[in-house]
């Protein structure tokens, strides 16, 4: 059984759309700025990586907005523009054999914070009736669902910043299950102050002011990230079920998958990342030196990207593997970012060509090839995907040219002795 | 498991047997600004449930009730971690609503009580992090047994406590864990909570009568009782189970979830897509409707979903569904949200234990359109080896769970 993609759509801080979110990456052009959805000025962090210009109504039915958080919009676009993409209709399946999953971190919480405020300041009879929904976590999905009359399996995973990932294996299980269509992915968000302060609480925001300096993993400056908000939704599909309808466009395959967790800190035992990486080889079938790229978690914080920088060199040997990250254009954007990374890496297949990592001079202990400053053409059959959450969580998903299907293709079967 | 009137599995089904119910009005904190002012509290000391101090300052109410719920299930599987590695343990905790009592605590005190927009971060709790994103609930059972394999939240509504379970069995099937420690919790009694249902009229306003306030099926019912609560458990694969000599509750033979795409929160009558999610859990169990000897009910006490769920099951399990005992513990112990569906395959999961079913509590007029039998009142002793479970959701989730006994 193999899992496409068929669909992308994207809505990111650096481009609204598949097309101006490459061609933003590619270039280089990132995206962080000091905050504009609310005044941060007094707040220790003060950038962001805010989605701009995004008009909703001009998307949406005006009876969506007043029940929808800002994410949701964001997830709800993202989700029309993958479908379309995809080629996909009301009428291409049945509605049973289409689901929804997705991934969550703090759910709308922006919504959450005018409700608290207008329950807290005014009186329980001004929180709004749909409290009781536009906040949680499964937000996303169920709104998805509704608007696409999907009735399949559908599911909501919260792992933090490793959730974009573990919605993809999630739909991938369902696929195997029998589904023939999964919608899945992240656009998540939580951009306003008291989302802010609950951000800050983690400890891990940088407090520079200075977007070109703000968000430097892998580089001695590394001193946090900066959030950010969206994200990606992909159309997943059964190989079988895209070939029966002609689905214009492949993208991919998901190849395989793991997700490990950390011991508890002090135990003694090695960090699951390294795991996480092996199995999700394993599990795609495929060695180390057939990994053409990896994109980094790339959390910014000295220490977390000394073990990721490990775990990499652990399993490639040292410089052995182009790394890269290119959410340095766009902050972390928690359940979204895996997602984004996913999207980056099946974009680098389709053209042969690799986004950099921006704003970063690597440091000399991370003995990784960082693509830097700009994008490097290459042929790229296989990529790797880390993602990681607060607390422990490790994902790790390989995704490689469908055979037959790509423009690559044809390399791709040449390329694994070439490589070795 | 931590329920409302009974700490631990066997008060809370000596509670179930008698009919009991522990429903009241709302202790935590003034309800009388609110529509509905009866809710399931437990009466938890999370000291004296043998949390640290530490543990207490760090986690959000549902987050300890997850991991005391956890380490009583671990304790009762009597696993050897010696022979475990701790690569092949998993977690999945299930949440609707995550933190939020916690969140809204703390958001009291960085906005001033709502004055402030811009909320002050200088008065955060240095843990509020882990109550933004509620993957917490599962690190934290993680640390406490050493996981290192899988592990998630699970967040699909009112779902959320079969879906964590359906989840987990998933790992085990494709093979990324051995032993999963799976369940909910969600402890949401508080005011926004009450004030967002009140909005939309889910929650009843019997607060003159909180005692009989949850009334499933019955024609007087107008809403349902918040509750909160945790269940866990320990899944295994069966030979594992067997091999080490190990006390099986039952097996989880089937489970399906399906979405009804229709609307946040209103549901069709007719039940189509929760009779749906029961036809492929029973088929994945390879049994006939006839098989089910009990079904625990969704059975919220709302208007429109006792009677969406009777049509899915008439639908589901054609004439058997008027044969087969039917019931809602809902009616004892409220609706926590994400934690009841766990709850739930507990109580289904004793019933297979002692061959009794718990009853429906507060059913004496029946709502004409729910016509099956949801033993009114009283425990029945009934042979049950094959159990039906199944859970319905704001973001329309519809889940069902087959759950069978060894053969006696």
């Amino acid at each position: 059984m193999t899992t496409l993609v068929t669909g992308i759509g994207v809505v990111a801080p650096n481009g609204l759309g598949a097309d101006d979110f490459w061609a933003a990456t590619l270039a280089g052009r990132g995206a962080l700025s000091p905050v504009r959805r609310f005044d941060a000025r007094d707040y220790p962090a003060r950038l962001a990586g805010e989605v701009p210009g995004f008009d909703a109504a001009a998307y949406l039915p005006s009876r969506l907005l007043p029940q929808t958080d800002h994410m949701t919009r964001l997830a709800l676009v993202a989700a029309d523009w993958a479908l379309a993409d995809a080629g996909v209709g009301p009428d291409t399946y049945d509605p049973y054999d289409m689901g929804v999953i997705t991934a969550s971190s703090a759910g709308g919480f922006e919504f959450g914070q005018r409700e608290l405020r207008n329950l807290w300041s005014q009186g329980s009879e001004y929180v709004s009736a749909y409290q009781a929904f536009a906040w949680f976590y499964a937000v996303n999905t169920g709104q998805i669902s509704i608007r696409h009359q999907m009735k399949g399996p559908s599911g909501v995973v919260v792992t933090d910043q490793a959730g974009g990932l573990d919605a993809l294996a999630q739909a991938h299980r369902q696929l195997v299950r029998g589904s023939r269509l999964i919608v899945s992915g992240g656009v998540d968000g939580s951009l306003c102050p008291w989302g802010w302060v609950a951000q800050l609480a983690g400890g891990r925001l940088s407090t520079s002011a200075d977007p070109d300096r703000a968000f430097q993993p892998f580089d001695d400056a590394a001193a946090g990230h900066v959030p950010g908000e969206g994200g990606a939704i992909l159309v997943l599909e059964d190989a079988g079920a895209a070939a029966e309808r002609g689905a214009p466009r492949v993208y991919g395959e998901l190849a395989g998958y793991a997700a490990t967790f950390d011991p508890l800190p002090g135990s003694g035992r090695p960090p699951g990342l390294r795991r996480a990486i092996e199995g999700a080889l394993d599990a795609a079938g495929v060695e180390p030196a057939e990994i053409d790229i990896v994109f980094a978690d790339a959390a910014a914080v000295p220490e977390l990207d000394q073990v990721e920088s490990d775990a990499i060199t652990a399993v490639f040997g040292p410089g052995a593997v182009p790394v890269t990250a290119p959410k340095t254009m766009t902050g972390r954007l928690y359940a979204g970012g895996g997602a984004l990374d996913v999207v980056a890496a099946l974009l680098a297949i389709r053209d042969g060509v690799v986004p950099p990592t921006v704003n970063v001079e690597r440091a000399a202990r991370h003995r990784l090839d960082l693509v830097t400053s700009r994008a490097r053409p290459m042929t790229v059959s296989r990529a790797l995907v880390l993602a990681r959450g607060h607390g422990g969580f490790n994902s790790a998903l390989v995704v490689r040219a469908a055979p037959g299907t790509s423009r690559h293709a044809n390399e791709e079967v040449h390329d694994a002795t070439d490589s070795g | 498991m931590l329920s409302p009137g009974g700490q631990g599995t066997k008060e809370f089904w000596s509670l179930l047997c008698e009919g009991r119910t522990a429903t009241r009005t709302i202790s935590f904190f003034d309800p009388s600004p609110f529509r509905s002012q009866v809710a399931a509290e437990i009466d938890f000391d999370p000291l004296l449930a043998g949390l640290t101090a530490r543990e207490v300052r760090r986690m959000d109410r549902a987050a300890q009730l997850a991991v005391v719920a956890a380490r009583e299930a671990v304790a009762d599987s009597e696993l050897s971690f010696d022979e475990l590695d701790p690569s092949r343990l998993g977690v999945t905790i299930g949440t609707a609503v995550g933190a939020t009592t916690g969140l809204e605590r703390e958001y009291r005190v960085v906005s001033d009580d709502g004055r402030l927009h811009q909320v002050d971060h200088r008065y955060a709790t240095p843990h509020l992090y882990d109550y933004l994103v509620p993957s917490s609930f599962a690190a934290e059972v993680a640390w406490d047994h050493g996981a290192e394999g899988p592990v998630a939240v699970v967040s699909t509504g009112c779902t959320s406590g079969l879906d964590a379970v359906g989840h987990a069995c998933g790992l085990i099937r494709e093979g990324s864990a051995e032993v999963m420690i799976a369940g909910a919790a969600d402890a949401p009694i508080s005011p926004i909570t009450l004030a967002c249902f009140d909005a939309i009229k889910a929650t009843t306003n019997r607060n003159d009568d909180p005692a009989h306030a949850s009334r499933p099926f019955d024609a007087t019912r107008n809403g349902f009782v918040l509750g909160e609560g945790a269940a866990v458990f320990v899944l295994e694969p069966l030979e594992r189970a067997r091999r080490r000599g190990a006390r099986i509750y039952a097996e989880i033979v089937g489970f399906a979830s399906r979405c009804n795409a229709f609307h946040m929160t209103g549901l069709r009558p007719d039940g189509a897509e929760m009779a749906e999610a029961i036809g492929l859990a029973l088929r994945e169990a390879r049994l006939r409707p006839t098989a089910v000897d009990y079904i625990n009910a969704h059975g919220s006490g709302t208007k429109q979903n006792d009677r969406h769920e009777t049509a899915a099951f008439k639908r589901a399990l054609g004439d058997h569904a008027y044969r087969v005992p039917v019931s809602s513990i809902k009616s004892m112990i409220g609706h926590s949200l994400g934690a009841i569906g766990s709850l739930e395959i507990a109580a289904s999961v004793l019933a297979i234990q002692n061959d009794v079913v718990p009853p429906t509590a507060n059913l004496h007029s029946p709502d004409p359109q729910c016509d099956l039998d949801y033993v009114p009142l009283s425990a029945r002793e009934w042979p049950t080896r094959t159990v039906l479970s199944v859970g319905s959701g704001f973001g329309g989730f519809q889940s069902a769970m087959v759950l069978r006994g060894e053969p006696s």
